[in-house]
This record gives C-alpha cells, structure tokens and sequence, in this order.
C-alpha cells in the first residue's frame, strides 16, 4: 500500500499553532503570553513550549488578575509556571482601582470582568510589550469569527473591525508604529472540542474546577454561580450543594458552573459532545447584550 | 480525522449565509443558546420563520445593514471530517475578502440561484478561486425549490459553467442542486429531485479526496528562526525551526541552505515529542544538520536537484486591498515566506477584467479589488516557485511602508 501523507485534524492545527508562535517570536520584541490558568491559555502555553524546544519558553507569562479568583486556579497557576520553569507577571486589577483608574461596579452582577482591560493595557504599557498572546478562539463568540491570527491594536489598544489587516495565506504582518501592539491568537482555529482532544492527547494537566467536584451553589438567570463573598445575593437566591464542574475558568463572578458528574477528560469531551449549549453560554459577561463582546474588545479587551 | 478548508462565495440574495446556516443547523453544530439568540432576532425583526442566515453574520454593522462585509470562520465537524469554512461577500466591492478566504482554502463552494443561472459574478467566484489555485470546486445550484425541481434547469446550468470552465485550469470541479431554505440535498438526499443521484453537499465536503493537496514533491523548508537553547543539556544544539512548505524531508537528506549554496546533511528531525523518521508539509518541526553552517531566518533549506527560482525580477498577479490605489513606480516592503525585502514596481501589465477574463492594457489604475498583472524588483533575489506549481512558495503580499498596512496578495507566475 502506497504511504499517505496527510495529518490528522489535530496534527494540522497544532502545526498552524506552533507556526503562529515561532512567527510573533521573529517579528517581535517584548512578548507576553496571556494566562489565565483556563484550559485555552493552557494549551497555548503548551504548544510554546512545543514551538521552542529544547530551548526553554521565550516569553513570560501574564496573569491579569481580578482579585476575584478561584483559589484553585491560582494554586494552580503557581505551581504551573515553577513546573515549566516560566516567569510570571501579574497586572492586578485591585491596583488598578486603589490607583482610582478605575472604579468598581456596584449592585448583584458587579463584576471586575470590564475593568481588566484597563489593567491589562496598563500592563501591556508597563511591561513595553509589543505583542502578547491569547488563547482566544473564533469559535467562541460571532465577534470573535472575524479576529484576526495578528490582530492590530491601536496605540490606545483599541481594535477596530473595520479596519483590520487582511490576513493572506500564512504570511503574517506584524509590522506597527511606535506605541501599537499586536494580539495574536494562535488557537484561532480551534474549537471547544478541539481543545478537549488536544488535552487528551497530549495528557495536559488542568485545574480541578473542570472535573466535577461539590461545591456551593446558587442559581442566577438560570445560570449556576459559585457561592462566594465576591458575589453578594438576593435573598431568594438559595444556596445549594450540588455536583458541579466548570467549563470555562475566568473571573468567579461572572463564571457559572454546570451539573456535571464528569471526572475526567474523556467523560468530559462525552458531555461537550452531547452538550446543546456552548461554552460561553455559561459567561454573564457576554450576556449583557447582543453585541457585548464586540464592545468590549473595541476597548481593548482581551 | 482530517481537516478541510473552504471557503463560500455568493451575494446576499444567493442563499449563502443561509446555506451555511442549513449545513451547520442540519449538522447539529449549532447549539441551543445560539439558536434561541437568532430565533428572538428573527422574531424582533417580524421574519416569519428562524432565519438562518443571522448565524453567520457576526458584526453589528452587519447584523444592522443585513450584510457580510468581512471573512468569517465558521467551524463545524461531522464524525468523518473538521470544516473551516472562510465565509465571505460576494459582490465585486469585496473581491479582496474573497481572495483571503480563498487563499487558504482547498475547496471553494460557488452558489448560483437557479432562476438566474450564470452570472457576471459566477465568473468573478469562479475566476478568483482558480487564479488562488483552490484545487476543488463545487457549483451549488440553490433554490430549486423555485423552479419546481426541474432537472432541464439545472443540466442547462452546468452545460453553462462547463463551458465556461474549459477555459480555465480547474482541476476538480462537481455539480450539486440544493434548496438551502428547504435543506434538499444539503445534508439529506432530496426528496424532491429523484431524478438527481449524485451526493449530497455535505457527503461531497465529508469524502472529496485532499490528501494530495498538499506539494509533496518539491522539498522546500522556510526557516523561521534558529533555537539555540544554551543549556548544559543542549550545549551545542543549534536547530532550524520552520514549517514544511512542501515536499518530504528525512534525516540523511543532502541539502542546500539558500541563498548561501552551503550543502549539508539533515542531521535529526526534532519535535517536542522526540525525533521523527520524517517531515512532509505542513508540519512544525526544527531540523537540525551535520555542518556548522550559517544558517538564519529567511533562508531556505532544500534539495540539491530540485531548487526553487532565484530572481529579483518577478512577474506577479496582484490583487489589490487597500483605498490607495498601487503607485507605480512605487516602493513596497515585501513578505515573502519567511523573508522580508522591499520592491519597486516596474510595470503594470495590464489589469485584468474577473468578470470576463479580458485584459486592459490601456487602464492602469490599480484601486482596491483590481486585479493586476505586475512587475517587480526586489531589494534582493526572492528564492520561489510559481504559484500554480507552490501555494506556499509561490505567494506574497506587499506592505505600505508609510502605513505597515497589507496593501496587496500576489501569486507570482
């Protein structure tokens, strides 16, 4: 039988992805890569350390930090960068706000989630990178079908649809003024599903807050929150103890849990497989209108 | 499973968001919270049924003007194949939305509404996706449900596009008569054209042979940069990472390094994962050979007898993305592989009509969407192969150097 050439669907994104990195390694000076201790940036951090083998991971990684964490991913986060031997850099929202740069929402969906992007460009401009690394994918979010691989930001970090850089083959322009930056998502093309096969063939460590587990939980717009001082509530809003798991990891206000007895990779990729909902279907933040996301990553968000 | 790339071309009135609509909706890859989101969209706007087609139009000025001004990726998967599907606008104003989606994409669907037939933009469609050397093409022929299911239409149809095709190199081209609305030989066989026994859309996306897409012939390895890990463990480890453009690479290959001409011999082939036997497009690898060589970003590694072009004087078909129209006699800085140059333009051959194919040589003015035939002269010699022989190597686009925006696509010929 005549030997095929072909890769797998995994093999080919993988491929795309480390190609993508090793590009913003060329073209750019100061790098960071945005970590936020959920699986997408996970994946990303790994497949860098795939791109630079043997030598060691070329870019810090950046935690923009709420204050409003879950203790595991930060536990996590920790213990992860000493495992792959990565620096850390931590832009902290609380500072933001004890700075008066920005100020705190009030009332029961209040959430930090808006003011990051106010940390995150100070930090960008602190730290003098001219690119960083997120694990953004387009199938998340309609706003996000459109980003780019090399996505221009302005010098005030503003993205504007309307005027991105057409992206042609796999060259990549990463050519800007002074004072502008690039994000750059090298998980573009990935899925949900991808990123949980990805996980699974490359047995990549996660934190526990995606395999089920029991927690304390209340109920908001049919959402599961997680009970916690950062969130106050209403006083019909029960809290119970039920078997949960998340799905996306961000900030704990505005991240909802799902019913889920899956507790362990592959009975999670059973449960995405067979889930009617998307992922983000569980994110307050982008429930706030119809063009939330398109808004926020005008202003410069993540 | 492997992974299929295609991009969709066709105007607001073909079907096209809704075609997409159907494939993901019939598919079941779109979900409960996406549907319920289009579905109070289509109520509020006073649609009678969910209309599909609000899926894949993702910005706010579209949502409001009702049309696709950008490419859009859309993603869905069946258990035999992934699909990226580069979705985009069909109207002549957004010819260069067009190329991009089309410039990654091994198959091109172009819809055609039933009662209409051939179009000026049928040609366009058909024209751009042969000149970006998609290898496979699929002529929707949508909205039979408006011409009774009549098999005359849609024979008269293809004999159309036959004919036409003849003139151009398409390699693949394939014929399927669909009602997006409807879903008729969408993802299920239609009932309504018993006459019709080919596949269904989707069948064709799921079984369309690509594994020969790729050039696996002529070995080509833009280097992208050199890892150097200066560590005890890796002391003297000095490797060339790049992506495959093409052909097969294993370690013992004699190789050439260009521009310099220094051969040498592949040493190992290295993965995070350990060494491999062999490397074909497209993969990451880093390559690592048996001489200390000089060796750095921008050149090219490949085989002694089979080397690309060296030339700084190059023919190119430009497609033009910017309001500023080309300058002539202007200088652009140059992407190319993993090279970077800059140009002078020589000459504008002439610009070429998509809708007909028929060359202006008297008009000159290359504005945004024009296609053109060019002449260059790079800073220094560009190491390629003709686009038609190497998508890889055989690209490049030009950059404002005012502006750093990406002012033009160029498959060189």
């Amino acid at each position: 039988m005549q030997k095929t050439y072909s890769l797998t669907h995994l093999q080919e994104l993988e491929a795309e992805a480390i190609y993508v990195l090793r590009e913003v390694a060329a073209q750019f000076e100061r790098v960071g890569l945005l970590f936020s201790g959920g699986k997408d940036s996970i994946v990303v951090s790994h497949l860098a350390r795939k791109a630079f083998f043997p030598a060691k991971l070329p870019f810090p990684l950046v935690h923009i930090d709420t204050g409003h964490n879950f203790p595991e991913t930060i536990a996590f986060r920790d213990s992860y960068c000493r495992k792959i031997g990565a620096e850390l850099i931590v832009g902290s929202v609380q500072e933001s706000i004890d700075q008066g740069k920005v100020v705190e929402e009030k009332g029961y969906n209040a959430s930090r989630n808006v003011l990051q992007t106010v940390t995150l460009l100070d930090t960008i401009e602190r730290e003098k990178f001219d690119a960083v690394i997120g694990g953004a994918r387009r199938d998340e979010e309609k706003a996000r079908a459109k980003e780019r691989f090399f996505s221009h930001r302005d010098e005030f970090g503003q993205w504007d649809p309307k005027n991105q850089r057409p992206e042609l083959w796999n060259i990549f322009n990463g050519r800007k003024q002074f004072g502008e930056h690039f994000r750059v998502f090298p998980i573009s093309n990935w899925t949900e599903m991808d990123v949980w096969q990805y996980i699974l063939a490359e047995n990549i460590e996660l934190p526990s807050l995606y395999f089920s587990h029991q927690r304390e939980v209340f109920a908001r717009d049919g959402v599961l929150m997680a009970a916690s001082d950062y969130i106050p509530r209403r006083d019909s809003e029960k809290v119970e103890k039920k078997v949960v798991r998340f799905r996306t990891i961000g900030d704990i206000t505005c991240t909802g849990a799902v019913e889920s007895a899956a507790d362990s990779v592959e009975k999670i990729i059973a449960e995405v497989a067979a889930s009617r909902t998307t992922e983000r279907g569980t994110r307050a933040d982008d429930k706030r209108s119809e063009a939330a996301m398109e808004d926020r990553k005008k202003d410069g968000y993540f | 499973m492997e992974l299929l790339r295609f991009t969709t071309a066709g105007s607001v009135d073909d079907g096209k968001s809704t075609l997409i609509g159907r494939l993901l909706y019939d598919s079941k890859s779109i979900f409960e919270d996406q549907y319920a989101a289009i579905e109070e969209s289509s109520k509020r706007k006073g649609d009678a049924t969910v209309n599909l087609a609000l899926l894949t139009d993702g910005l706010r000025a579209e949502r409001e003007q009702g049309i696709t001004i950008d490419v859009a990726y859309r993603y869905f998967a069946t258990p035999k194949r992934k699909f990226i599907i580069a979705d985009t606008p069909g109207h002549i104003q957004y010819t260069r939305n067009m190329v991009t989606g089309a410039s990654t994409a091994n198959l091109a669907i172009i819809l055609i509404d039933a009662r209409l037939g051939i179009q000026e933009q049928t040609h366009r469609h058909t024209i751009i996706a042969t000149l970006l050397g998609i290898p496979h093409i699929v002529f929707c022929v949508n909205k039979m449900d408006l011409v009774d299911y009549a098999e005359d239409v849609f024979e008269n149809i293809k004999a159309d596009i036959e004919a036409f095709a003849s003139k151009l190199n398409v390699i693949d081209i394939r014929f399927v008569p669909i009602s997006a609305l409807k879903g008729d030989n969408v993802v299920h066989p239609s009932e309504n054209m018993p006459w019709y026994q080919g596949s269904t859309l989707l069948y064709l996306l799921e079984t369309i042979h690509i594994g020969s897409d790729h050039n696996h012939i002529d070995c080509r390895f833009p280097v992208q940069g050199v890892i150097r890990p200066q560590s005890t463990e890796y002391h003297d480890f000095r490797g060339y990472a790049g992506r495959i453009a093409s052909g097969i690479f294993k370690p013992g290959d004699e190789v050439v390094v260009l521009p310099s001409g220094f051969t040498s011999t592949i040493r190992a082939i290295h993965t995070f994962n350990g060494e491999i036997e062999e490397a074909f497009a497209p993969m990451s690898v880093t390559i690592t050979l048996t001489d200390d060589i000089d060796v750095s970003r921008g050149d090219m590694i490949v085989r002694e007898n089979n080397q690309p072009e060296v030339s700084q004087d190059i023919d190119l078909m430009v497609c033009w993305l910017h309001e500023k129209p080309l300058q002539p006699n202007g200088k652009y800085a140059i992407r190319h592989t993993t090279n970077d140059a800059r140009c002078l333009i020589k000459e504008v051959r002439y610009k070429l009509d998509i809708n007909t194919l028929h060359r202006h040589e008297e008009d000159k003015v290359i504005g945004m969407n024009d296609i053109a035939r060019v002449k260059i002269r790079s800073t220094k010699p560009l190491l390629y192969d003709r686009y038609a022989r190497n998508r890889e190597t055989g690209s490049l686009i030009l950059i404002d150097e005012g502006t750093n925006e990406t002012v033009g696509a160029a498959m060189i010929l």
